[in-house]
């Protein structure tokens, strides 16, 4: 029997629900099963870092990669799995432009190790104790953990990567395209997107409704209204990111009576979701006069969470920075 | 690392619409009246054609800051062009803040062609503001985590 290419799945700085849409593949698991082996997948399966330092380089077909990276531990992982495979798949939002984790990037390290250890209310830690990288206990042992990098960062920041499964988390029926695509050997260009390359709007239900002037006077939070089931959220003043988002999702937020929130990122047009969505958002502002503009924009009160809630590590700025003293934190 | 200097000279990317301040630029230097050498004229057919992208670019590229011309509200040659800018423009301006980038870096001037004078005034006076705030050097900004995290 000729052996099944071999797959391997990981994580990095992320939730669990990017393996768990693996899961989600149902009883078209056993498909994707019977086709390849699962060679290295540290959530269901256990095997360790040196099983797959013992595997031939290139060995693995495939390794899809979901999260950011956040640590050394992730970095040297995807640097392994870089020289085990012959493709690597960043597999979800934040694999491919830093995702949710990407939002500590408005803040520096010590801001975060701050409020974690010592400044969150929730935190009860009278000694002050902090992770340090390393600790020797006096009677000869030596604990280290991972460095904790400044900056957040996507996959393709660190490593070179082949293809990108968009999504928070992907769904099943692409992982299921791209396994298929894959083991076809019918491959698309290197650095190709595997979803269809238009914005959300293009497969909305509630397209119909859409106004060819938006005029919005006032914008909502999602729980400041109850939204209209059927009718364009933009059309209702709630920030809806799918007229600046690609498709692929089959609108799975708008069925669930939620404007989009941007997970599958930009189309190839276009080279920072955020600015974009902005632009079009902002552009349709039923106004014009200064004060007036601003007291309708008042109603985003967090412009960049908003607009860059899956993107800012893979945004032209990348971070937030610190004026003046040449770096990136106080 | 370069320290913040007051010495420095500010580069500053202008973007001006065609019908307007682009002008005004123009007969400036027609007239061979004298303005700072620090601004880089990039004409657009209007102020509403100023995506937020290019702003972005422009300082990840190494802008000390971007200035935008855009004729006066009422005047735009497209109806309501520099009226989308001005809206784009109060958001951006607040996206900027929250990633660190001193808002005084990007400001939006309504100047018409006849008004070549307020342009050489608006250049003096953002130069001088850049310089007292500094390089914003964010090249290298950029890539800097990228140098110390990647060392560890």
């Amino acid at each position: 029997m000729a052996e099944k290419p071999k797959v391997a799945f990981y994580w990095c700085a992320s939730c669990g629900g990017c393996e768990e849409s693996v899961v989600d593949l149902a009883e078209d698991i056993l498909t994707v099963v019977s086709l390849v082996d699962i060679a290295f997948w540290p959530v269901a399966i256990d095997m360790k870092r040196k099983d797959v330092e013992a595997m031939a380089d290139r060995s693995l077909t495939v390794s899809f990669i979901n999260g950011s990276v956040r640590t050394s531990e992730q970095r040297e992982m995807v640097e392994l799995l870089r020289r085990k495979s012959a493709f690597v798949i960043a597999y979800g939002a934040c694999s491919q432009y830093g995702g949710i984790p990407s939002l500590a990037n408005l803040h520096s390290k010590e801001e975060i190790f701050d409020w974690v250890y010592h400044a969150s209310p929730t935190v009860v830690n009278p000694a002050g104790t902090v992770p340090l990288e390393r600790f020797d206990d006096g009677h000869g042992h030596t604990l280290k953990l991972p460095t904790f990098y400044e900056t957040v960062r996507a996959l393709d920041q660190v490593i070179d990567v082949d293809f990108y499964l968009p999504g928070c988390p992907p769904t099943p029926k692409l992982l299921k395209e791209a396994v298929l695509a894959l083991l076809s050997g019918k491959l698309p260009p290197k650095g190709t997107v595997l979803a269809p390359d238009v914005a959300l709007c293009d497969e909305c239900p509630r397209r119909a409704t859409k106004p060819e002037k938006l005029a919005i006077a006032r914008f909502y939070r999602p729980h400041e209204i109850v939204p209209d089931p059927e009718k364009c959220f933009l059309a209702q003043g709630l920030p809806c990111m799918g007229i600046g988002t690609r498709k692929g999702c089959e609108a799975l937020c708008i069925h669930g009576n939620m404007p989009c929130t941007g997970c599958f990122g930009p189309t190839s047009r276009t080279r920072d979701h955020g600015a974009k969505i902005l632009s079009a958002l902002a552009s349709e502002v039923d106004a014009t006069d200064e004060k007036k503009i601003e007291e309708i924009l008042a109603g985003i009160p967090d412009p960049v969470g908003t607009f860059y809630r899956y993107g800012i590590a893979s945004s032209m700025l990348r971070r937030k920075i610190v004026e003046g003293n040449g770096g990136v934190s106080a | 690392m370069t320290p913040a200097t007051n010495g420095h000279d500010p580069k500053i990317v202008s973007l001006f619409c065609n019908w307007c301040t682009y002008i005004a630029a123009d007969s400036e230097g027609v007239s061979r009246k004298q303005y700072p050498a620090s601004t880089r004229v990039v004409r657009l057919m209007c102020s509403g054609r100023v995506d937020p992208q290019f702003v972005l670019d422009a300082f990840a590229k190494g802008a000390d800051g971007v200035l935008i011309g855009g004729c006066h509200p009422g005047d735009c040659h497209y109806s309501e062009g520099n009226y989308k800018n001005l809206r784009r423009y109060s958001l951006l301006k607040r996206v900027l803040t929250e990633f660190g980038i001193d808002p005084r870096r990007l400001r939006l001037e309504w100047i018409s062609a006849s008004e070549g004078e307020k342009l050489a005034k608006v250049i003096r006076e953002m130069t001088e503001e850049l310089r007292a705030l500094g390089p914003l050097n964010l090249p290298e900004k950029i890539a800097r985590p990228e140098a110390v995290a990647m060392e560890a």
